[in-house]
């Protein structure tokens, strides 16, 4: 504390932004190397899956592979194909990571330890989160190709279908916790039973219609039309190389860590113990017990990819607008009903 | 000048040149995105105003679905740039009275009345507890509840109403039902046939036919 004392003092009024940014420094460094250590563990996991070794040669078991494919991606030549509008199509990828990163920033994970405590959190959450299409969309158009016109089209008529599933399921969550705050709304979960407690058991329909959108939202196996690469090649990012193309790939990824992350702390309890708080040491909050829920969550995303077939388009869109939507609207209806009777032991 | 103020005046700026580039762009598509631009920096002026759930519900709705679904429309429209400017100088007159029309509007209302800046002046710092959203929901579901009811049923009319405008049953559509789809055995689709094996013997038969 002292050290940061002299540091206050060397920076003056600038302080405050230079500590901000060193917090979110903080925050993103390590989820960089999350989600490029995440692209090693989905090849490992579905290779065994497929009773294979998955990569090991680069570095001791394979474990250098991630660096190796960011340099090699980043020495790779962006080729900008003709007729592409050459300011959207550099724009593109920005656009598309930009909502991934800024989200973390009301991420807590712990009870102090968070960037930016709002009240509106979930609020910002959504909105921040809803702007990821553009990244796709802008990739499809200024690419100038049929392809990856097609792949944006589908891409963007997925997402803000499941968009609003996904807006339903938090009303539920935002009805349990009575706030809007995601710390509020994992101390909401806190309780004598541990596990119980969590708000899991209560909106079990809008926790599976959750996790499900969150794939589809990630555009993920089974959900992966917007890439088919069956049928247009890649889909959005088919005229991607280079670093370009990898920050698209390092964008899903961190969304496929934000949603689990999401998942975690409002249905699964965040950083609170699966143990009843009486036993000691395992019974007591702490990040690693986030962390583990996240690692458990973003596995199951591997699982998926490894497990089903891809959707049919049609089906996709069925699912979202005549499964998802009808058992959220009408979950939320019985849970304000629910919530009125004794039988509601969840505060 | 304060960082907030600061903070104004550059977001002010980036609005006003994203408003007027979304009338002056030449391509529709990128006429557009400054109009999402546009949305988001005044949802930033708004938070500066402690509306953050209004600025919040700006991004959300505008920009995370209405421009999007727009996009979506402009993307897919083949604009002849040229036929669009070829009525121009008609319509110019009618156009520069609504635009004179809306200026003056404008301007009686912001200098004086309710909306000057005495009318509205900054505002103070809030009590711990206050929540924007809580105190918005409250009036919304009180005091306001007839006017928004009202607001939300003709919403519903309007979505029946495109849809029952827009919708066109084709005859020859191949629609099926999910239920038969998961319904189906595999003794519906399959026939396992035994065939004898061939034998050396019938081979050259076989060959000679041909």
């Amino acid at each position: 504390m002292e050290f940061l004392g002299t540091l206050q003092q060397l920076f003056g009024p600038t302080w405050p932004a230079v500590w901000t940014i060193a917090k979110i420094v903080a925050i993103v460094a390590p989820l960089m190397l999350a989600v490029a250590y995440l692209t090693l563990w989905e090849r490992k996991v579905i290779g065994w899956i497929q009773v294979r070794l998955g990569p090991n040669r680069v570095g001791p078991k394979g474990l250098l592979q991630p660096i190796a494919d960011g340099l090699k991606l980043l020495l790779k030549e962006i080729i900008v194909p003709t007729g592409a509008s050459k300011f959207l199509f550099v724009l593109a990828p920005v656009m598309a990571i930009m909502p991934a990163l800024a989200a973390w920033a009301v991420v807590p994970f712990s009870p102090e330890l968070v960037l930016s405590n709002i009240d509106a959190s979930l609020l910002y959450i959504l909105a921040i989160t809803s702007m990821g299409v553009y990244g796709v969309i802008i990739a499809g158009w200024a690419s100038n190709s049929k392809y990856a016109f097609l792949g944006a089209m589908r891409s963007a008529a997925q997402i803000v279908s499941y968009e609003i599933a996904m807006g339903f399921a938090l009303v539920g969550v935002l009805m349990a916790a009575q706030s809007l705050n995601l710390g509020d709304i994992v101390q909401g979960q806190a309780g004598s039973y541990g596990l119980l407690n969590w708000f899991w058991i209560p909106l079990f329909p809008l926790f599976l219609t959750y996790l499900i959108s969150g794939v589809a939202e990630t555009n993920r196996a089974p959900f992966d039309v917007a890439e088919g690469e069956s049928e247009i090649v890649a889909g959005f990012h088919v005229e991607y190389s280079g670093i370009a193309f990898a920050v698209f790939f390092l964008a899903e990824y961190a969304n496929m860590i934000l949603i689990s992350t999401l998942c975690s702390i409002m249905f699964l309890g965040g950083w609170l113990s699966p143990f009843p708080q009486s036993i000691p040491v395992l019974g007591a909050p702490s990040v690693g017990w986030l962390l583990l829920k996240l690692f458990l969550v973003v596995s199951s995303f591997l699982w998926f990819r490894a497990t089903f077939p891809r959707y049919r388009y049609d089906q996709i869109m069925r699912l979202g607008w005549k499964v998802f939507i009808p058992v959220t609207l009408v979950w939320i209806v019985v849970l304000g009903i629910w919530m009125q009777t004794p039988l509601w032991v969840w505060w | 000048m304060t960082f907030q103020a600061f903070i104004f005046y550059s977001f002010s700026a980036i609005l006003l040149f994203a408003a007027v580039a979304v009338i002056t762009a030449r391509n529709p598509v990128h006429a557009a995105l400054f109009l999402v631009l546009a949305f988001f920096t005044s949802a930033g002026i708004w938070i500066q105003l402690q509306a953050e759930f209004l600025a919040i519900a700006l991004v959300l709705v505008y920009v995370g679905a209405v421009m999007v679904l727009f996009l979506f429309v402009v993307m897919m429209l083949d604009i002849n740039l040229a036929r669009l400017r070829a009525g121009f100088w008609n319509y110019l007159p009618a156009g520069a009275v609504v635009a004179v029309l809306l200026v003056f509007e404008m301007g009686f209302i912001v200098s004086r009345g309710y909306f000057g800046l005495e009318g509205s002046p900054a505002p103070g710092p809030l009590p711990s507890g206050y929540s924007n959203t809580k105190e918005l929901g409250r009036l919304l579901y009180t005091d306001y509840v007839y006017p928004f009811e009202i607001a939300a049923v003709i919403l519903l009319v309007a979505i029946v109403a495109a849809i029952a405008l827009t919708l066109r049953r084709r005859k020859n559509s191949k629609y099926i039902d999910p239920a038969t789809q998961i319904n189906v055995r595999r003794q519906d689709r399959v026939r396992v046939v035994s065939m004898p094996s061939e034998t050396s013997d019938d081979a050259p038969a076989v060959r000679k036919e041909a």
